[in-house]
């Protein structure tokens, strides 16, 4: 265990960052990690608990108190190894994970939590520095082939534990590139996309093989981005394979059924933010929708909000503002009543420190515009009670827009995809599969097992690496009667 | 009464009185007789009686043939009796069916004839059948005859006539039991010699001599009379069971007697003797199983007698001194001891023994002086022995010696030669009669003084790889092997055990986890290995053992001897070679117990076969090591479990009466803790080889902090693991490796009927479980997992998850959401939250955790009621009570909140051990309620708290269970009146049978003022109460306990173990009101790890066996049943009132309420949210509220009743007992989980209907009979009016507790400060009972002229005590016993002037009394904190062992008390003269006498003292001193315990810088 009295002499660092005024001049990731002595006396902060609930509220089941005390001990080849036993891709989740881990932690209830995300950052970054991160190449080969639908986080985990149990894994990505929403979704200057292309290569020498450009399913709805070439039809897949794994997320954003709605300007943030990743990339990009000097309104208050707001100040928007439908949370939550589980509590992230107005309680109620472009927005306030939303009168109030994106989450995956399939789904649409017991992660489609956001709904990365790998050992399962992956 | 359901008559237990008088001259009277029933009668108190006040456990006397009134009355038969000598009596009970009883008498006719002797005739022993005698017992009574056997022809000389006898006895018993008959088992042959005869029965003590009508003739005359009163734990009428046995009569308990009964069997097959000759082989089997302890010895002391040791050599062979570690001893008799030691095992236990052949009689006391035995002598040449002192009347003036039997020392008297033979001289005789010490050099080889041999190659295996093929998880290493290895000890950890059983895990467990230590508790005293370590021994003897009947020493055999059983590579390669270093005189042989993989889990039945066949091949080819070794597995070989193979070649060996001849070692990987080697040596290793712990020690070394060399660390490993193997020996009272091997102390948990009777026969298992292939299956699964490419196991160990939890590693109860839920739903009174909490707990299909989560109820939905007829909630919040957890493992404030919280509802609240601040109870005592506005802070002072607690109108703070544990820190006549119920602490559940320590940094100031210390000095809690040793101490401390408060009720605090249902039969018999069973599983402060999760088992088995063998012995309904240990929901309670408690103890539930979160840092001070720790800044996150607590219990309540409405049950009363509404869940298919069968914890005892089986009337205290009543009439004035009285009383041993009643009526008025010096002096004169001047308070004066007993001033809280001899008695003062053992025990304030020599632990744990002694037995001063003790004359050994505080000065003309010194925590200091101390010695570490009080010199402090013992005794001695004072003071010594100098320091400087801030 770190030190025994360490959470009582230390207080907890935040990672260093660049200033607000200077990283929103580009794209790069803007977060420094730990220092080495740093990164030690966090660790001393860990009480090695007897019960860790961090181990238990991290969808990874991380071990951090144990790898807290290896940091603290300066063993960070076995703090990595330890990091690397649950969690596939700790350069992803500890740069953009909300942490869960660090609401559930012990130190948290009268104290500032360890800073665990910050650990884990510390310690993959220093995996990649000194070369620890190797391709870990299965010799004995099973001849099973299968096939993986979808490369976001939960795809990547799924393909790399099932090359490492020996299969031959295909990877299907409709767009150009891997990584879902990883790669088009979260902005660079959150998590640059090279830490994708490095595991991607880790996974090539794994033996996956990755096939970009190439959907599979029949058709698909015009508002989710797809720069597909090619199709394949599930059939085909079914018959290629001795197993496929679906996990095309879930795309399908959630729209604002107001008047106005279809006037130009008026966007998904799933329109706006992959453009500029790809601009960042290099690619060339006709039409990217662009805010600068303009009025910005982002509709939602979640992570892609904020990505929305970010990115529209990089492109140097005249203003930014963000609504969100719900009142605004406490400052602190009841820590008492909530603890250690996820509170909802007033969250500022670092696109916020970067310049925006942020107003709760605000229900949009139409846009207007001339010449089919939108130049303002007519909102209301709205109260809530009893859990139903009540206008409150006479609170109607307008604003400039020349920019409106819409970051409202998502309703479900593509219905389009889970239909080619012919997938049993429940009641929010989602591919139908348990994650317990006999059969988890197995859809009604012989063969198809789903995982990640396709089968659970929208979520964090950190799930869909838990659904990826959990998917991994119940399709070793299926194919081999036995396993030793992990779940 | 046969075994039923849990109950089994193997576990029973039994202690008593014993005594004996004896005229040294060998003058035979009548009187002697009678004085020997006197004596019995005067016992009385010592033994029991049941469910039925006429039913006692049985008396009896043993007394020489009184030849003329025998010859008179066989005359009358016409049966010429020949001379004495010629002839021998047997008595003998037979079957009342008369044609049984013929068949018997002529089975022991046949048996004369055929051993060519002559039956002179039978002859029916008068008994009185008109005297009132339970029908129980009187139907069992036998028909009692006695059978006269005259010499046969061959038989020259009475010695061989008695050997005959004994054979004759064997065989015919032996053919009887042959017979088969039902009533067989009635026939029983109490004595059969031509020295001595046997009466005894179930009898009371008064009705042996009333019963027995030869006992009253005149004629019947003796020079010796041996009696014993029993005090047993069960109420079965079984009159063979009563005492004397035909040469002894004891009063204790052999606690090896499974490995001596063992090892008796196995020397069956090689014994010899010279002097039995071919008659040898008649007398197997020399014992019986199922045969009680006493019976046992009985058989191996007449085997070694008969076969021609003298019975005082036997003895010293049967029970030796402890002379391993006895640097006082003589070599003569070190090396008659360590000779001897190879030929038997000791039979180690508590044990006054008094023994007779008929010419010689004696008695001997085992080696840590367990048992107390006083003796006289007096000038017309009788000695009376007896368990106390005071059971004749004999006038003072008569009497020329009174001393008692010390620990190991024996004394015995020769009716022939007519003297008393002292303990020296006796065995220097026997020590020197033989040249041993020659033999011993010439005979003994010591392994580590062998020449070394090469190392043995190591495995070319990875080390991940083996430590996976036998389980070793990460925490192993981290929380097991590199503490041991960095620091030699073992580590700590804290709070409970709620993982599961290794049967239930869904983890491959090692073959170890299946098995549960046993320990000892009420029957006998755990040892506590470290203070008294003098007594304990790892001495191993590897190799065949010497034949144990040569007498003569023939060329004795060479034996192997090693120090301590845990061997390195050096000393396996030397075993290996074993040949080469002893000339072929010892050969190893190495039993591999790997087998093919791909004989799967079938191959093992059949390998073990063939390994136990081989063993014995090997030994008869003329092998005499076996040397079972798992170290050629390799991917394709799968080892047996070690245990499983050693235990099934030790016993195969044992049966085939060849295990003596050769030795067995274990050479495993599995060994890695304690556990493991202990169980290991239970089932029969002599050494153990842990090669792969060794392996990655070395490994380990590397990454430890510090530069611990590899060999470091192995040899801390072995250190540890001996430290620890001394604690779980100890924890049974064991004190020898020799007695420990193959004891067996162990029960089993999960393991099948089949597997445990074929290859750990004799051990309990009780709910089935796994069979042999299971074993395999388990062995294989984590074979094949270590070879197999799972990527978890790639780079590492399996997680493990035992200690700390982790989401992949072992299930706990506590899971992270059972805890959110919990807290959530009690601080927002949300019962739907908490039914989710209890969802989590109580829903075991998946996650199968306890044996109760595997027991489902049998509900009929045509019986369910609507919930409201229901006894309401707040009814059933009464019978909850808090867990003891004191205020020093927990914080001011959680421990407050807890009080606040059961006070509101109507439940109980524990002290725990440590006391309690008065202010918590004084207010509301006399009246005065705690009022609105009123605070924690306001109540107990604001300087007290970090979190104040707002408190509502008629709160209480006050404790309502005051706690008495071993340490009795603070436990005043004060806090004892305070209480509604008091308890005293046997056990806990998380470490049973051991003691604690409260280390210096957490004695705070607070802390030490509630236990009357001094702060900074670290406090010891002894593993056993110092005046419990026995079942008839603990009714004696019940006595004393009830006589300082009358109004509470005693509750005993027991751990569930196999046997805990007769134990506390037992504790019903000694009074208790209350009994607490409580599970292994329970929380804790601190404790080893290995004890936390391998001691004791689940209170369902413990509470089932309690409950069945209460009601069996119709004692169910005068005894409250409480259980408790990870009670945490409804049904938890319910299956509890169903298996038979009334009540139910939380703690760790309602920890978790206040903020607990399972940090399992208690023991490091650290905890975050205030509730274990004593930090402020800590303590000052406290967020615990009493409305929390309150809301849990309530909803606790409502499950239950939710439950009850579906049972159908209205009240809670008509649960308890109800085990018929139980199952075992039908859906348990888990591969192991589905082998249990739980048919003995639902069984319901065969008793009528009408029999209750829950607690409905109270217990009989007896405590009108106390003389206490007369002294608080006297002292009326005194306790109303506080006027001064004075008044003489007499006093008898049979009063018993005398002044601790009248103490608790002036504690109730005056508190603790009690009433001004000397207000009440009451002068007793003669014997006072045991516990004389218990707990006297301040203002009383105890003057007693005359002599006292055991536990004289136990607890003194202010009071004076003075015992001085009557004037008519002639002995010095130092020269003889005044007091008995265990004085002072526990004092806290006052003195106590003591005119002659007390017993062993004198002023054990004082913690503020002023004492002055003339002398004292071994462990003196033992764990004391405070106080001041003067020993003007000789003391024992141990003297100060783990005293931590307080001053003894001792007189020490001979300057050797250094050698008899425990110098491990104390400094010897001269003792300076006052100027002398002025000029030379810092103020700041003077000694002062009273707390709080102005440091004085030593010479002052000493010479006042030694003035006022003369003023008040009248001493010699001191008178002597004084006169020359200058000259005596240089020959005291100054015995200051090293931590109280450094704390004395501390303080001083604390003082004075804050009075410099002051300034």
């Amino acid at each position: 265990m770190g030190k025994v009295t360490g959470f009582l002499e230390y207080q907890r660092l935040q990672e260093a960052s660049e200033a607000p005024q200077l990283r929103k001049k580009h794209y790069k990731e803007f977060v420094v990690h730990l220092s080495d002595a740093d990164a030690k006396v966090q660790g001393a902060r860990c009480m090695d608990c007897g019960i860790p609930f961090c181990n238990n509220g991290c969808p990874v089941n991380n071990i951090i108190p144990d790898w807290n005390d290896l940091v603290y001990r300066g063993a960070y080849r076995e703090a990595l190894d330890v990091l690397h036993s649950t969690n596939n891709f700790p350069e992803f989740t500890g740069r953009i994970c909300p942490a869960p881990c660090e609401a559930a932690c012990t130190l948290g209830i009268n104290s500032d939590p360890v800073g665990i995300k910050s650990i884990e950052h510390f310690i993959i970054d220093k995996g990649w520095e000194n070369g620890w991160v190797v391709p870990q190449v299965q010799t004995v080969k099973t001849g099973k082939k299968v096939a993986v639908v979808g490369s976001g986080p939960a795809g990547m985990a799924a393909a790399q534990q099932l090359a490492r149990a020996g299969h031959d894994v295909t990877v299907f990505e409709k767009n150009d590139r891997v990584g879902g929403l990883l790669r088009y979704g979260i902005p660079d200057f959150k998590m640059e996309k090279s830490h994708i292309d490095r595991r991607v290569e880790q996974m090539k020498a794994e033996g996956v093989t990755f096939r970009n450009g190439v959907f599979v399913g029949k058709d698909f709805p015009p508002n989710v981005y797809n720069w597909a070439k090619e199709t394949i039809f599930p059939d085909q897949l079914k018959k290629d394979f001795d197993a496929v794994v679906i996990t095309g997320g879930a795309e399908q954003p959630r729209d604002l059924p107001v008047p106005g709605r279809e006037l130009k300007g008026v966007h998904f943030a799933m329109e706006f933010l992959p453009l500029q990743n790809k601009v960042n990339a290099g690619d060339k990009v006709k039409d990217q929708i662009m805010a600068t000097g303009k009025h910005v309104v982002v509709i939602g208050g979640g992570d892609t909000g904020s990505d929305c707001v970010g990115t529209s100040n990089r492109h140097g928007a005249a203003s930014v503002i963000q609504f969100e439908l719900l009142p605004m949370p406490p400052e602190q939550e009841n820590k008492p009543l909530v603890w250690p589980y996820w509170p909802t509590k007033l969250r500022t992230s670092s696109s916020h420190e970067e310049g925006c107005e942020r107003d709760w309680a605000v229900a949009t109620k139409r846009l207007e515009g001339k010449n089919g472009k939108v130049e303002k927005l007519i909102a209301a306030r709205v109260e809530w009670k009893d859990g139903k939303m009540v206008e409150v009168p006479n609170s109607e109030f307008e604003l400039k827009a020349d920019l409106v994106l819409l970051a409202m989450g998502f309703v479900s995956p593509v219905q389009q995809v889970l239909d080619a399939f012919g997938v049993e789904k429940d009641v929010r649409g989602n591919a139908k599969a348990s994650t317990d017991g006999e059969g988890c992660y197995k859809t009604s489609v012989d063969k198809v097992f789903a995982a990640g956001d396709m089968r659970r709904g929208q979520s964090l990365v950190v799930w869909a690496i838990r659904e990826g790998r959990q998917c991994a050992r119940a399709v070793d399962e299926y194919l081999m009667g036995s396993t030793v992956l992990p779940r | 009464m046969h075994a039923q359901g849990l109950y089994d008559p193997t576990n029973e237990h039994d202690a008593c009185g014993v005594g004996f008088i004896a005229h040294i001259k060998g003058k035979k009277s009548h009187s002697i007789v009678e004085q020997g029933l006197l004596i019995l009668k005067n016992l009385d108190h010592r033994g029991a009686v049941g469910a039925d006040k006429l039913m006692g456990d049985g008396a009896g006397i043993l007394i020489q043939i009184p030849d003329q009134y025998y010859r008179e009355e066989m005359a009358k038969q016409g049966v010429m009796l020949p001379p004495p000598g010629e002839y021998g009596v047997g008595m003998v009970f037979l079957p009342k069916e008369n044609a049984s009883r013929i068949a018997c008498e002529q089975e022991i006719e046949r048996a004369v004839l055929a051993e060519g002797q002559v039956v002179l005739g039978w002859r029916d022993v008068p008994v009185d059948l008109d005297m009132p005698m339970s029908p129980t017992v009187r139907a069992k009574e036998p028909v009692i005859r006695q059978i006269f056997i005259g010499r046969g022809p061959d038989i020259m000389v009475t010695d061989a006539l008695e050997r005959k006898l004994y054979v004759i006895r064997k065989s015919s018993g032996h053919a009887i039991q042959a017979l088969n008959l039902l009533h067989g088992k009635e026939f029983f042959v109490p004595s059969m010699s031509a020295r001595t005869v046997v009466y005894k029965g179930l009898l009371l003590a008064d009705q042996v001599g009333v019963y027995y009508k030869d006992l009253q003739d005149p004629r019947c005359v003796s020079a010796l009379a041996l009696v014993h009163q029993r005090f047993s734990t069960n109420t079965f009428p079984e009159w063979p069971l009563a005492h004397p046995y035909r040469l002894i009569a004891h009063n204790g308990e052999i606690n090896t007697v499974k490995g001596n009964f063992n090892w008796m069997r196995a020397r069956e097959g090689v014994m010899k003797s010279a002097v039995l000759g071919d008659d040898l082989k008649k007398l197997f089997p020399l014992i019986y199983e199922g045969q009680s302890d006493t019976a046992c010895f009985d058989n191996a002391l007449e085997l070694l007698v008969m076969a021609g040791y003298p019975v005082a050599q036997a003895m010293m062979m049967m029970i030796p001194e402890a002379w391993e570690n006895h640097t006082l001893m003589d070599d003569n008799r070190r090396a008659f001891y360590e000779y001897h030691a190879a030929m038997m095992e000791p039979w180690d236990g508590p044990a006054a023994m008094a023994f007779t052949d008929g010419r010689h009689i004696g008695g001997t006391l085992d080696r840590n002086g367990l048992r107390p035995a006083r003796y006289i002598v007096t000038d017309d040449d009788l000695v009376v022995m007896a368990s106390e002192s005071g059971v004749l009347p004999i006038p003072e003036s008569k009497i020329i010696k009174k001393w008692r039997l010390q620990p190991g020392k024996m004394f015995l008297i020769d009716l022939d030669a007519g003297r008393i033979i002292d303990d020296k001289e006796l065995k220097d005789t026997y020590a020197n009669a033989k040249p041993y010490k020659q033999w011993i050099d010439s005979v003994r080889i010591k392994l580590d003084e062998l020449e070394k041999e090469p190392e043995e190659p190591k495995s070319s295996l990875p080390l991940l790889d083996r430590q996976q093929v036998f389980g070793y998880t990460q925490e192993d290493i981290k929380f097991l092997m590199a503490p041991m290895a960095a620091s030699g000890e073992e580590a700590v950890g804290s709070m409970g055990n709620d993982s599961p059983l290794a049967v239930m895990s869904n983890k491959n467990k090692p073959l170890y986890n299946y098995f549960k230590q046993l320990f000892a508790q009420v029957t006998n005293p755990p040892i506590d290995p470290i203070r008294e370590a003098m007594v304990m021994s790892l001495v191993s003897f590897i190799g065949p053992r010497p034949n144990l009947l040569d007498t003569n020493n023939i060329n004795p055999p060479m034996r192997l001897e090693v120090s301590q059983p845990v061997l390195d590579y050096a000393d396996m390669a030397k075993l290996r070679n074993i040949s080469k270093h002893t000339g072929g005189k010892f050969k190893a042989y190495e039993l591999n117990i790997c087998y093919p993989v791909a004989w799967g889990k079938e191959g093992i039945e059949a390998r073990l076969a063939s390994l136990c066949a081989k063993a014995v091949d090997a030994v008869k080819s003329g092998h005499n090591i076996l040397v079972v070794s798992d170290r050629k597995f390799d991917a394709d070989q799968v080892a047996i479990p070690a245990l499983l193979a050693t235990s099934a070649i030790h016993l195969h060996l044992v049966s085939k009466g060849l295990r003596t001849s050769t030795g067995l070692v274990v050479e495993t990987g599995s060994a890695r803790e304690t556990h493991h080697f202990a169980l290991l040596a239970g089932y029969g290793a002599e050494a153990v080889h842990p090669y792969l712990a060794m392996d990655t020690l070395v490994e380990l070394a590397k990454g430890l902090p510090g530069d611990l060399s590899a060999e470091k660390a192995i040899y801390n490993f072995q250190k540890a693991i001996g430290k620890g193997l001394m604690k779980v020996m100890s924890k049974m009272g064991i004190s020898t490796y020799m007695s420990y091997c193959g004891a067996q102390i162990f029960e089993a948990i999960g393991l099948n009927k089949a597997l445990v009777d074929k290859y750990f026969k004799g051990t309990a298992s009780n709910v089935e479980g796994i069979g042999v292939f299971e074993i395999a299956e388990e062995a294989l699964r984590l074979h094949k997992l270590a070879f197999s490419n799972d990527p978890l196991l790639a780079n590492a160990l399996d997680a493990g998850g035992e200690y700390a939890f982790r989401v992949r590693g072992e299930d706990h109860m506590w899971t992270p959401d059972a805890i959110a839920k919990l807290q959530h739903s009690t601080r927002s009174n949300n019962f739907n939250t908490y039914k989710e909490y209890a969802q989590i707990i109580n829903d075991q299909s998946k996650r199968h955790m306890t044996l109760r989560g595997l027991f489902e109820f049998k509900l009929d939905p045509s019986k369910a009621i609507p919930i409201d007829e229901v006894e309401p909630a707040k009814e059933i919040v009464k019978r909850f009570a808090t867990g003891a957890m004191s205020l020093g493992s927990i914080s001011t404030e959680a421990h407050a909140t807890l009080a606040i919280a059961m006070n509101r509802i109507g439940g109980k609240s524990n002290t725990g051990e440590g006391g309690e601040d008065e202010n918590r109870y004084r207010q509301e005592l006399k009246g005065i309620p705690i009022k609105k506005g009123e605070s924690l802070a306001s109540v107990i002072g604001k300087d007290r708290v970090e979190v104040d607690l707002p408190l509502q109108a008629g709160d209480s703070l006050r404790s309502k269970i005051k706690q008495v544990a071993s340490g009795r820190f603070g436990v005043t006549a004060e806090y004892l009146t305070s209480a509604d119920q008091i308890q005293i602490k046997m056990a806990q559940g998380a470490k049973p049978g051991e003691g604690g320590q409260l280390p210096g940094h957490k004695v705070s100031e607070y802390i030490a003022k509630l236990r009357f210390s001094v702060p900074g000095v670290g406090l010891i809690s002894p593993p056993p109460h110092h005046d419990i040793y026995s079942i008839e101490d603990l009714a004696q401390l019940i006595h004393d306990l009830k006589n300082a408060n009358p109004k509470a009720s005693i509750s005993v605090k027991l751990v569930s173990e196999v046997g805990v249902g007769t134990v506390a039969a037992g504790v019903a018999k000694a009074k208790a009101d209350h009994v607490v069973i409580a599970g292994h599983d329970g929380g804790t402060g601190a404790s080893p790890l290995s004890s936390i999760k391998h001691a004791g088992s689940p209170w369902e088995l413990g509470l089932a066996e309690t409950q069945q063998t209460l009601v069996l012995n119709r004692l169910r309904s005068r005894i409250r049943v409480q259980t408790d240990g990870q009670i945490k929901t409804g049904r938890d309670v319910v299956i509890g009132a169903l298996l038979g408690a009334d009540e139910f103890g939380f703690a760790t539930a309602p920890l978790v309420v206040e903020g607990c979160i399972m940090m399992r840092k208690c023991h490091l001070n650290t905890c975050p949210v205030g509730v274990a720790t004593q930090d402020p800044v800590l303590r000052a996150k406290f967020q615990g509220k009493p409305e929390h607590v309150v809301n849990y219990f309530f909803f606790v309540a409502e499950e239950v009743r939710q439950i009850m409405a579906q049972l159908g049950i209205r009240t809670f009363n008509e649960l308890i007992g109800r085990s018929d509404l139980l199952d075992k869940s039908k859906a348990i298919t888990h591969w192991k989980a589905k082998g249990l069968d739980f048919t003995k914890i639902f069984y319901q005892p065969e008793v009528p209907a009408s029999e209750p089986r829950f607690q409905v009337e109270e217990q009989d205290h007896g405590l009108e009979k106390a003389l206490d009543h007369k002294l608080i009439a006297q002292a009326k004035a005194a306790l109303e009016k506080g006027e001064k009285v004075s008044f003489i009383s007499p006093v008898k041993n049979l009063n018993r507790t005398v002044g601790t009643m009248l103490s608790g009526e002036v504690a109730k008025k005056y508190g603790h400060e009690g009433l001004p010096d000397d207000t009440i002096h009451i002068q007793l004169q003669g014997t006072a009972g045991q516990s004389a001047g218990a707990f006297l308070a301040h203002g009383v004066t105890l003057d007693l002229v005359g002599e006292g007993n055991d536990y004289v001033g136990k607890g003194l809280s202010g009071g004076r005590i003075i015992v001085r001899p009557n004037t008519e008695f002639r002995g010095w003062a130092v020269d003889n016993i005044i007091i008995g053992n265990t004085v002072l025990y526990g004092a806290i304030s006052g003195e106590a002037f003591f005119n002659g020599v007390a017993g062993e632990r004198f002023a054990v744990r004082n913690s503020g009394a002023i004492t002055v002694v003339e002398g004292t037995g071994d462990h003196g001063c033992e764990y004391m904190t405070g106080g001041t003790v003067v020993v003007l004359g000789a003391t024992g050994r141990n003297f100060a062992a783990g005293m931590s505080g307080g001053i003894a000065y001792v007189y020490d003309p001979d300057g050797d008390f250094e050698k008899k010194c425990n110098m491990a925590m104390v400094a010897l200091e001269p003792v300076l003269s006052s100027a002398d101390q002025e000029a030379k010695v810092d103020r700041a570490i003077w000694h002062a006498t009273t707390r709080d009080g102005e440091g004085q010199t030593d010479e002052a402090i000493l010479k006042g003292l030694i003035e006022r013992h003369f003023k008040y005794t009248g001493s010699t001695r001191a008178r002597n001193l004084l006169d020359d004072w200058a000259n005596a003071r240089g020959k005291f010594v100054k015995v200051f315990p090293t931590e109280y100098k450094r704390a004395l320091g501390e303080l001083n400087a604390a003082k004075q810088s804050t009075e410099k801030v002051a300034a």
